[in-house]
């Protein structure tokens, strides 16, 4: 007679999911902000000190979940015993530190940045650097009106080294046609402040696909692929977390272009809808934008753990099915 | 990582170039044939060391382009796939130096420097006749160029001939005959023809052209330079050379670290940092592999000390490398040289080789226990690598942009690893420190300024070169033992310290050209770089030459460098032509604004510097003299 009882008892379930082991409290650090003695964490950068402190501090390059890049400067704050301003989006806090975030060095940089930026790029679709522009009273007109847009590809084949003296009438800019290469999404170089957002989602920092890098050097320096080819030859994987990342509308859905381009783009008349994408069993949160009653483009919090605003191209673009057959047919329960 | 290809198959010369450097690929993950039998049908062979090469990224894309004159499409693929380097960083890091070129270019190419010191002495009729000869610049057969550090004998061209020989031949001072000549005939050597003769064939007993107190018993720094053969190692030891390193080993690192530190030498690339502290600091460290850097990476417009230090001793830049290793226990170095010194990379292989082979560099050193090598590696065209962390960058094959500092490179440096990086000319004062004593040499010059400086002295006097003094020297003694200005005319401005540095007028010739009295009068000793010119010359063309210098050379990351060095050159061109937005007051604290954002917010020295010639300019020599009529 064979005995088929069990030979082995699994010990009973935890109550609760085990848990890692709690790590070390950071140590404290005090430092010295605006005047105000605060204690803050030693693991923080002056930025989330001064934002614990509920201090106002711009910023355009700097996003939550990528590596900070520290190229805008529009962050700097003035350190006691530095020689320059520091970057308070990357720079950790010290003990002892004396930070100044609202100097007139520092109030000086911040709108010479906005200028600089607001002078050769264009950022009708940056709402947040308008409002820094409009906040440090920036003057971008100082510089000259701006200067011809330069026709499609030149800025893309331009070596480093040289440039034709100019007369400086003039205000240099970024200005080129749009780049329209694909159903998905349109690329403005015309609008792009080089923050390496897009570069870093791109990159290690969400997606690994390293299809865009900076190229180029000094004022020609811009986002490319390999010898600037279209999207569609390049290693792009439409994930769209470029788009997600990029502050001042360069990278936009296809949808929103278009609209724009004929005048019905209207956030007035949209809302924003969190749902969970249906295709596979991550779980990534969407929130769908919709305007009449169609889904112009989709997006994810920052703020959920499961995407940290990032997605893949089946959960960014892959919606067009909701619309159903004909773009504007009435559903049917059929669907 | 996924690589996408799409260009051109590589052709077999393509990949011979790439194989050159990097070896036989070993498998098909490395772009190799794909051998079923010893990787199986995962072909994942070898991805692991492919990227752990991504260094060489630099050196093969040298090779490609000595080989065919530019980067072929498919050789870039070739390289990609070797070294695991995704196609679209691997553009980003080509169009970062502008002796890479993507799209073809003749064979031969003239680099012409129209900088600052040549500009004074006929670059732009030496452009114009090439441009007649050649034809125009956008053909491609030659090139504008940045300062080409031969300064002392303006103006200057670096010829580049590509193919299975490549060559590079420096002309100066040049004439276009030679010029075009040098882009004919591939059998043009690595010098001037006119410089070799059969009892000096490597050409180096021709002092007077860049060091004119050459044979002076008194030189410290110069003194083997023209006198002792630089590519014999036995003549470099029978001139005292490598008795430091002997005496380092006898005191073992601590002690060397003490002789440094009580010589009180400061960095010599600029920024004058004690060396002392910057060795006992990665000696320090508690990471134990470490890096040891000679920065060769000259090219601070009007600076060409270190080129005719590696040029006429290169032994001795080694020698201070390798002492700076044993003091930091550091087992591999590198040398960073630009790649506009092809005389100078080629002495400084030459000696890192007859070094090792001789056992000076290699594994357990003079049997002392300790081991060190170095290796060399060209930049290719980019003024930012000479700041030490885009430096780091571009050793490891990514587009030479500045990091943000802290983390400082003693603790973070080149593969994020603890490392010294000392300027040549740093080097080279090492081994008389150990020779006499740190304490000896800290006697020699004034209380803040110790030792012995070389001065890049070009322009408007009667003998350019490097010359070699105490520190505590006048601004006015130095250019008087260059000979003064020739033909009697007076000096309009000095510039000290290169283009980073700041314009003086003749009123400060009493200035001692000290750390401590240079600062006192607002001005800089920088790289040691003393540009005179005289009254002759249109200051305010040099000023807009300087400029579009900072708006060719910043890398692009930040702002303030970036934008900033744009809005000051079309500011100064408004303030030429008489043409100012609002008034020329207005203009005036606009550039100062400008000035200060990017002294200010600039990640690096580049963007932080680049505004203080200018604005030394604008303050005291009155540039852009308005029109009578206006006034």
């Amino acid at each position: 007679m064979i005995d088929d009882s069990l030979w082995f008892r699994p010990p009973p379930r935890p109550g609760s999911p085990p848990s890692a082991p709690p790590k070390a409290e950071p140590a404290v650090v005090e430092v010295v902000i605006d005047g105000q003695k605060v204690e803050v964490s030693s693991s923080w950068t002056i930025l989330e000190a001064c934002r614990s402190r509920g201090i106002d501090t711009p910023t355009l390059c700097y996003l939550e979940s990528l590596t900070p890049v520290n190229v805008c400067r529009v962050c700097v704050v003035e350190l006691a015993g530095s020689r320059t301003l520091v970057p308070a989006c990357s720079r950790r806090v010290e003990p002892g530190m004396e930070i100044r975030t609202d100097s007139p060095r520092v109030r000086l940089s911040r709108r010479m940045v906005l200028e600089f930026l607001a002078s050769s790029v264009d950022l009708s679709t940056a709402p947040q650097a308008q409002e820094y522009l409009a906040q440090y009273e920036a003057r971008p007109e100082r510089y000259g009106s701006p200067a011809t847009p330069t026709p499609a590809g030149e800025r893309d084949a331009r070596e480093p080294g040289h440039h034709h003296l100019p007369e400086g009438t003039a205000a240099e800019t970024v200005a080129q046609p749009v780049k329209v290469d694909n159903d998905l999404y349109v690329r403005d170089y015309s609008k792009c402040i080089l923050c390496y957002k897009c570069v870093e989602a791109c990159g290690t920092d969400a997606q690994n696909t390293f299809a865009i890098a900076v190229a180029g050097r000094g004022f020609d320096a811009r986002i490319s692929t390999e010898g600037d080819i279209p999207l569609p030859d390049s290693a792009c994987v439409y994930c769209g977390n470029c788009i997600g990342v990029c502050p001042t509308g360069a990278l936009m859905f296809r949808s929103e272009y278009e609209m724009r381009q004929a005048g019905t783009w209207d956030e007035s008349r949209q809302t924003s809808t969190d749902t969970i994408c249906p295709y596979c069993g991550v779980g990534c949160t969407l929130s769908l934008h919709v305007q009449d009653n169609r889904i112009v483009k989709v997006t994810s919090p920052m703020d959920v753990e499961v995407t940290h605003g990032h997605l893949c191209i089946k959960g960014r673009f892959g919606f067009d099915f909701v619309h159903g057959g004909e773009p504007d047919a009435e559903p049917t329960r059929d669907g | 990582m996924d690589l996408r290809f799409h260009g051109p198959e590589p052709t077999a010369d393509e990949r011979a170039a790439v194989d050159s450097v990097l070896g036989p690929p070993i498998s098909a993950w490395a772009g190799g044939p794909r051998d079923l039998v010893a990787e199986g049908h995962s072909s994942a062979v070898g991805g692991h060391e492919a990227r752990s090469r991504r260094d060489l990224l630099l050196p093969a894309l040298h090779a490609v382009q000595d080989r065919f004159g530019w980067i072929p499409p498919g050789a870039l693929d070739y390289i990609c796939r070797r070294l695991t380097v995704p196609p679209a960083e691997a553009h980003g890091v080509v169009t970062f130096y502008h002796l890479f070129s993507l799209s073809p270019r003749p064979e031969a190419v003239a680099h012409i420097c129209d900088d600052i010191a040549c500009r004074i002495k006929g670059a732009e009729s030496l452009c114009a006749e090439l441009n007649h000869r050649l034809g125009p610049e956008s053909d491609g057969s030659w090139r504008r160029s940045p300062c080409l550090g031969l300064c002392e004998r303006a103006p200057a061209a670096l010829v580049l001939n590509g193919g299975e020989s490549p060559e590079a031949v420096t002309l100066a001072p040049a004439v276009a005959d030679d010029i075009v000549a040098a882009r004919q005939s591939a059998s043009v050597g690595w010098v001037k023809p006119t410089e070799a003769s059969p009892e000096d064939p490597v050409g180096f007993t021709h002092p007077t052209s860049s060091v004119p107190q050459s044979g002076s018993p008194t030189l410290r720094l110069l003194g083997r330079i023209g006198r002792v053969d630089p590519e014999s190692l036995d003549a470099y030891l029978a001139s005292g050379g490598y008795a430091a390193l002997n005496r380092a080993i006898e005191i073992g690192p601590a002690g060397v670290i003490g002789e440094v530190m009580a010589s009180k030498l400061m960095g010599r690339g600029g920024a004058a940092f004690p060396t002392g502290r910057k060795w006992d600091a990665v000696a320090r460290a508690t990471d134990r592999t470490r890096y040891v850097i000679c920065n060769a990476d000259e090219s601070e417009p009007g600076t060409f000390k270190d080129r005719v230090l590696m040029e006429g001793d290169p032994f001795a830049v080694l020698e201070g490398m390798t002492i700076a290793a044993f003091a930091t226990v550091s087992e591999r170095g590198y040398l960073y040289i630009r790649g506009e010194y092809p005389l100078a990379a080629r002495r400084m292989a030459a000696a890192i080789d007859a070094a090792r082979a001789a056992g000076w560099l290699g594994e357990n050193i003079r049997n002392a226990g300790f081991s060190f090598d170095v290796e060399l590696r060209r930049g290719a065209g980019a003024y930012i690598c000479g700041e030490e962390t885009a430096l780091f960058n571009s050793i490891e094959g990514k587009r030479g942009e500045p990091r943000n500092k802290p983390p400082f490179p003693v603790q973070f440096g080149l593969f994020g690893r603890p490392t010294v990086i000392n300027n040549v000319e740093t080097l080279v004062n090492v081994p008389p420190i150990l020779v006499q004593g740190g304490a000896a040499y800290a006697g020699i010059g004034t209380l803040g300024s110790t030792g012995p400086k070389l001065f890049c002295v070009s322009g408007h006097v009667a003998r350019p070169g490097v010359y070699e003094v105490d520190f505590g020297i006048t601004l006015g003694d130095l250019i008087a033992m260059a000979g003064g200005v020739p033909g009697g005319k007076n000096i309009r401005a000095i510039l000290l310290g290169g283009a980073a540095g700041v314009f003086v007028g003749p009123e400060k010739l009493d200035m001692p050209l000290t750390f401590e009295g240079t600062r006192a009068a607002a001005a800089t000793v920088g790289s040691g770089v003393v540009m005179v010119f005289d009254e002759s010359v249109d200051l305010g063309d040099i000023l807009v030459r300087v400029a579009a210098f900072f708006r060719d050379e910043s890398c692009g990351q930040c702002v303030p460098c970036r934008v900033g060095t744009v809005r000051q050159e079309e500011l100064l061109q408004r303030l030429r032509s008489g043409r100012p937005i609002g008034d020329r007051a207005e203009e005036m604290s606009l550039l100062r604004e400008i000035g200060q954002v990017m002294r200010d917010a600039s990640i690096c020295g580049l963007g932080q510097t680049a505004s203080n010639a200018i604005e030394s300019a604008l303050v005291m020599l009155d540039p852009f003299p308005e029109p009578e009529a206006d006034r």
